[in-house]
């Protein structure tokens, strides 16, 4: 700690960092716009002047930029000196001379970091009265609109772009007053981690397209803290409403999951919300009338929930809640996971290995302080997109305390790090089966089938623990196992990261073998699974069977009422397997938001909230519980929390006349009793009756317009707010308008900063932890005297079939998450269906880019045209995940190539 | 498509090999300097693709470069550009004055070429030739202490030359 004074009053703050983020740490309002606590200081802007004296007699002092000075014991600062208002409220004035007066009809106006900083430096009035520069703006993609009027050329946009998330195809051009920020030409920009561009551009240049389609001012949205369903990562969301519509998502920072940023399939994915494709009415199928209300529908469930065996197919994508309910309905022996057997027995692998406690399990924020990672079969960029971008950040910072060592330079000091670093890199072993962005910035890199990934892992395991069993490899594995094991000895917090992607459990083994044998020479060792779907941990913890075993049971028992929760099985087993379970039971409830394959086949087919329209718990990859809330009550009363309907439905199975309603820790209290293995996922939230000095929290910031208007056309008086008995939280502006708990943070807003960037305000420090931070839940625990039980039976080595294929999923950013790709955006840049092949394996069969071929999966013929990729090992064919028309669950099938069109 | 010469192509590969293996971007400018006075004394963006296939590094990345410095033009220019400097101390001594009179002269605006395709007007910050002032310069070479009729002069030379070249 240093004691420094500002504006002659004593504070002490962390030694290390800049006069800036002191200031901000300290609550002083400091204007800036280059710095940003994710890309440190390049001091370009020169907006965050402050005075620095030589000591407490001095008293002409020296302007400075305070982002590019650091802290020294004694130093003396003045903030509110005249010269360095003067100072800031003069190069407000020179950014603003071409800055358009369109804050009205600009998207980014009301949550503009620009407008808060020209209001805290005191410029109103514009001298400048000359013509302002323009420029044509370009097309960007269906996700980020382009408006290069309004830039202020901080250059936030490529450092982020370029250099933090590795974009390669937004820069900067020209000089002086004419600085353009784009593409080389039109086009849509190929980072999926683009949508985070809104939120770094301090003003409106770069703004969310889809908000854009159903715009509403930051300040007229009903927002609740949410958490992201679209990976296993679990990224804190924030979700905006108005008029029944969800509008938008933007980042909720959380220091230990997502940090500042999201991919685009997280912030852009959310319009399924919105889709025409909803199920809005519960159907009763095959009668008259088919649409019916609750109360018919519950009086036609009593026969069906009663005599009959009960089945509940679980979800990997519905609430702890949702599935607790199910499991509490039918019964623990009759709930299944509705995924087939072959993931169920991955991920319960993974679940057996964390639960173990030998390993730590590695944060996002584990992953960026590591300094050597490997990644062992599993495609990160396409299955968990904002841990390739946290295992890029571990990369550059590793390589930045390398060149930092014994020098005099802070790590803030963005580029002069850059100037020493060059093009150095950390150490990053990427072995996956194809080639992926993260193969650039790797030391290492390894494509060969799971089974010879997980003899490398049991290899490099080997080389560092003798007592292993040796592997025999070819050489051109065996030097990358030495290199990868010698880094790994070196390194002191490294990070495994494997995961069920290619559902090869030998993967599982071999990376907890290797971070096993790292704990010898490491400080810290952590290991990451990459789970398939946002609650695929919280379901693989309620250990039930696969969905093979529900057809099984169904084939034995005639009577069956299968409950299936929130799952296109069509999507998570193959069709043929699917149909035979359809065909077994004897009626079939389906509760699901959207319209697919599965809803098809139910005889009662019930509308579910979405993640928008729900309270729930998910479970993150790391066992990380987190908490997401209802941003909005629906118009349409029929779409409730699946949870909701199930425990409605219990007193009807039950035939007790009791009737009440449940909350959601109540339900994960039932879970807790049910499975041990819960325990204390109830202390994942503060309880629904949390209050602040008495009072709940609004969802809705004090400034939210319309209240009394917004439904006129339907009724001139204003309508009784909706009630919350679920959540801390009012539908309302009414509440505590102090800053609340960590978990329950709706939106982030203090006085004088109402863009995001007011999370500064929540936070210990910058780039910090929130205040009072509660992280989620995490419910594996690390036991720090657990020996490690190696595993030690290694695969056979993967052997090349002749004229045969082994069939391998091919994982996309946009395309394989099955809600997301409902949402407008994600579908335009989902890729159509392919078959891609090794160099190697193209030549004899003389085939080239966009050759047909047809192959034969589970009776089901495709034709579809080849992508040849050299990096796939021979003998290996890969298709596109989780696409429309796609083969479902054939991985590791062998396929044969019926035939060819060149 | 245009393309080097095989002893222009040399001269690149000189130019590379000044720098450290895997930094041949390093080599972007003299390289844009000897493309631009190559292919017709300004960088199209084919020239630039040209340049950046090169180097191996990314179109964007040459047009990030050719962008920012005034010395590459990214449009067609005359035979003979007329860089006159505006800077303090020729403005000083004049060069306002000179520059109306070259726009009078050439009927053309500063940054415009003429019909005829010989010349091209550019205004430039300070070549380091404030005790000539005021100056301009022309190709290689510095034109000094300008009046109008050394402009005159000097247009004269460069119709002359233009004839004679043809």
């Amino acid at each position: 700690m240093s004691t420094i004074y500002i504006d002659n009053k004593q504070y002490e703050v962390k030694a290390g960092k800049n006069l800036l983020e002191a200031c901000l740490g300290l609550g002083i309002d400091l204007p800036y716009f280059c710095w940003h606590p994710a890309l440190g200081s390049v001091g370009a802007c020169r907006q965050c002047a402050v005075k620095v004296f030589k000591d407490e007699n001095d008293t002409h002092g020296r302007l400075v930029m305070s982002c590019m000075e650091s802290i020294r014991d004694g130093l003396h600062l003045s903030v509110s000196d005249k010269t360095a208002k003067a100072f800031r409220s003069q190069v407000i004035e020179w950014l603003m001379t071409n800055h358009p007066h369109d804050c009205p009809v600009c998207d980014e106006g009301g949550s503009c970091h620009l407008q808060d900083m020209t209001v805290m430096t005191g410029h109103d009035y514009r001298r400048y009265h000359y013509k302002k520069r323009t420029y044509t703006n370009q097309y960007l993609g269906p996700f980020i609109h382009h408006e290069m009027n309004r830039c202020i050329q901080c250059y936030r946009c490529v450092r982020y772009y370029h250099e933090y998330a590795g974009g390669k195809d937004l820069n900067v051009f020209a000089a002086h007053n004419h600085v353009y920020f784009g593409r080389e030409r039109d086009g849509i920009l190929e980072s999926p981690f683009s949508g985070n561009l809104v939120e770094v551009c301090p003003t409106g240049v770069f703004t969310d397209k889809t908000l854009r389609e159903h715009y509403t001012r930051k300040w007229d949205l009903t927002t609740a803290p949410s958490v992201c369903n679209h990976c296993s990562v679990g990224c804190n969301t924030i979700a905006g409403e108005r008029y029944g519509q969800l509008r938008c998502i933007t980042n909720r920072y959380n220091s230990q999951v997502n940090g500042y940023f999201l991919c685009d399939r997280g912030r852009f994915g959310y319009e399924f919300v919105n889709s025409a494709n909803r199920i809005t009415q519960p159907l009763i199928r095959n009668r008259t009338v088919e649409a019916v209300d609750e109360a018919v529908l519950m009086d036609h469930l009593r026969a069906l929930l009663t005599n009959h065996t009960l089945i509940g197919i679980g979800s990997p994508r519905a609430s702890m809640e949702s599935n607790i309910a199910l499991m509490q309905l039918v019964g623990k022996e009759n709930f299944y996971q509705g995924i087939s057997d072959n993931a169920v027995f991955v991920e319960k692998r993974i679940v057996e290995v964390m639960q173990s406690g030998v390993i730590k399990t590695a944060s996002l924020h584990d992953i960026q302080q590591s300094d050597a990672i490997v990644i062992l079969g599993e495609d990160l960029w396409n299955t968990a997109p904002v841990m390739a971008l946290a295992v890029r950040q571990g990369v550059m910072k590793t390589a930045a305390h390398q060149a930092l060592q014994n020098r005099a330079i802070a790590e803030w000091h963005d580029a002069a790090v850059k100037e020493l670093v060059q093009q150095e890199k950390g150490f990053l072993a990427n072995c996956t089966v194809s080639s992926s962005p993260l193969d650039e910035i790797s030391s290492s890199v390894m494509h060969k089938a799971p089974e010879d990934l997980a003899r490398l892992g049991f290899a490099i395991a080997q080389r560092l623990n003798m007592v292993l069993p040796v592997v025999q490899l070819n050489d051109d594995m065996s030097t990358p196992a030495a290199v990868i094991a010698a880094a790994l000895q070196k390194a002191k917090r490294p990070v495994i990261i494997s995961g069920a992607g290619y559902y090869n459990e030998a993967l599982i083994r071999a990376a907890f073998d290797i971070a096993a044998a790292c704990k010898a020479t490491a400080e810290e060792v952590h290991l990451a699974y990459v789970m398939p779907e946002c609650n695929s941990m919280g379901l693989a913890m309620m250990q039930a069977s696969g969905f093979e075993n529900a057809v099984l049971r169904t084939s034995r028992v005639n009577n069956v009422t299968a409950i299936v929760l929130e799952n296109d099985l069509y999507r998570n087993v193959p069709a043929q397997i699917a149909d035979v379970f359809f065909n077994n039971c004897q009626h079939c409830i389906v509760l699901d938001s959207l319209h697919n394959a599965t809803t098809q086949h139910a005889d009662v087919l019930i509308p579910a909230a979405s993640f928008a329209e729900a309270d729930g718990t998910l479970v993150n990859y790391e066992g990380r519980a987190q908490r997401f809330y209802q941003v909005f009550v629906p118009a349409n009363k029929n779409m409730q929390e699946s949870w909701k309907w199930l425990m409605k439905m219990q007193p009807v199975q039950t035939g007790s006349a009791v009737e009440r309603s449940y909350h959601p820790e109540e339900v994960l209290a039932m879970g807790e009793q049910l499975l041990p293995r819960l325990s204390g996922i109830t202390a994942v939230a503060p309880p629904r009756n949390f209050r602040v000095n008495g009072q709940p929290l609004p969802r809705a910031p004090h400034r939210y317009s319309g209240r009394t208007a917004m439904l006129s056309n339907l009724t001139v008086s204003e309508p009784k707010p909706k009630q919350d008995y679920d959540s801390p939280f009012t539908f309302t502006m009414e509440g505590y308008s102090g800053m609340p708990p960590s978990p329950l943070i709706p939106f982030f807003w203090s006085p004088g900063w109402n863009s995001n960037q007011a999370v500064n305000k929540y936070q210990e420090e910058p780039g910090g932890s929130l205040k009072n931070e509660h992280a989620g839940k995490l419910l594996f625990e690390y036991k720090q005297d657990a020996t490690p039980v190696y595993f030690k039976d290694i695969p056979e080595a993967f052997m090349v079939r002749h004229e045969k294929w082994l069939l391998l999923p091919q994982y996309e950013v946009f395309g394989s998450e099955e809600l997301s790709a409902y949402s407008k955006g994600i579908s335009e840049l989902s890729p159509s269906p392919y078959a891609a092949l090794s160099q190697l394996d193209a030549d004899p069969l003389s085939l080239v880019n966009g050759s047909l071929i047809t192959v034969k999966i589970f009776e089901q013929v495709y034709e579809l045209p080849v992508r040849i990729n050299a990096a796939i090992p021979k003998g290996v064919m890969l298709m596109p995940a989780g696409l429309a028309g796609m083969p479902v669950m054939a991985w590791n099938s062998w396929v044969q190539i019926i035939s060819i069109r060149l | 498509m245009a393309q080097f010469s095989a002893e222009k192509l040399n001269k690149v590969n000189e130019i590379i090999a000044r720098y450290p293996a895997g930094k041949q971007k390093s080599a972007l400018i003299p390289v844009l300097h000897l493309a631009q006075e190559e292919f017709g004394g300004w960088l199209s963006a084919e020239t630039m693709d040209y340049v950046a296939s090169l180097l191996k590094i990314e179109p964007i990345e040459v047009y990030e470069v050719a962008t920012f410095y005034s010395m590459y033009n990214l449009k067609p220019v005359g035979k003979y550009v007329f860089e006159v400097c505006q800077t303090g101390p020729c403005m000083l001594n004049g060069s306002d004055d000179i520059i109306e009179y070259i726009k009078d002269k050439l009927g053309i605006k500063v940054g415009e070429t003429t019909a005829d395709g010989l010349f091209t007007l550019k205004t430039v910050e300070c070549l380091g030739a404030c005790g000539y002032a005021p100056m301009m310069q022309l190709g290689k070479h510095y034109r000094e202490h300008l009046t109008k009729e050394k402009i005159d002069a000097i247009i004269e030379e460069c119709e002359r030359n233009a004839v004679t070249n043809n």
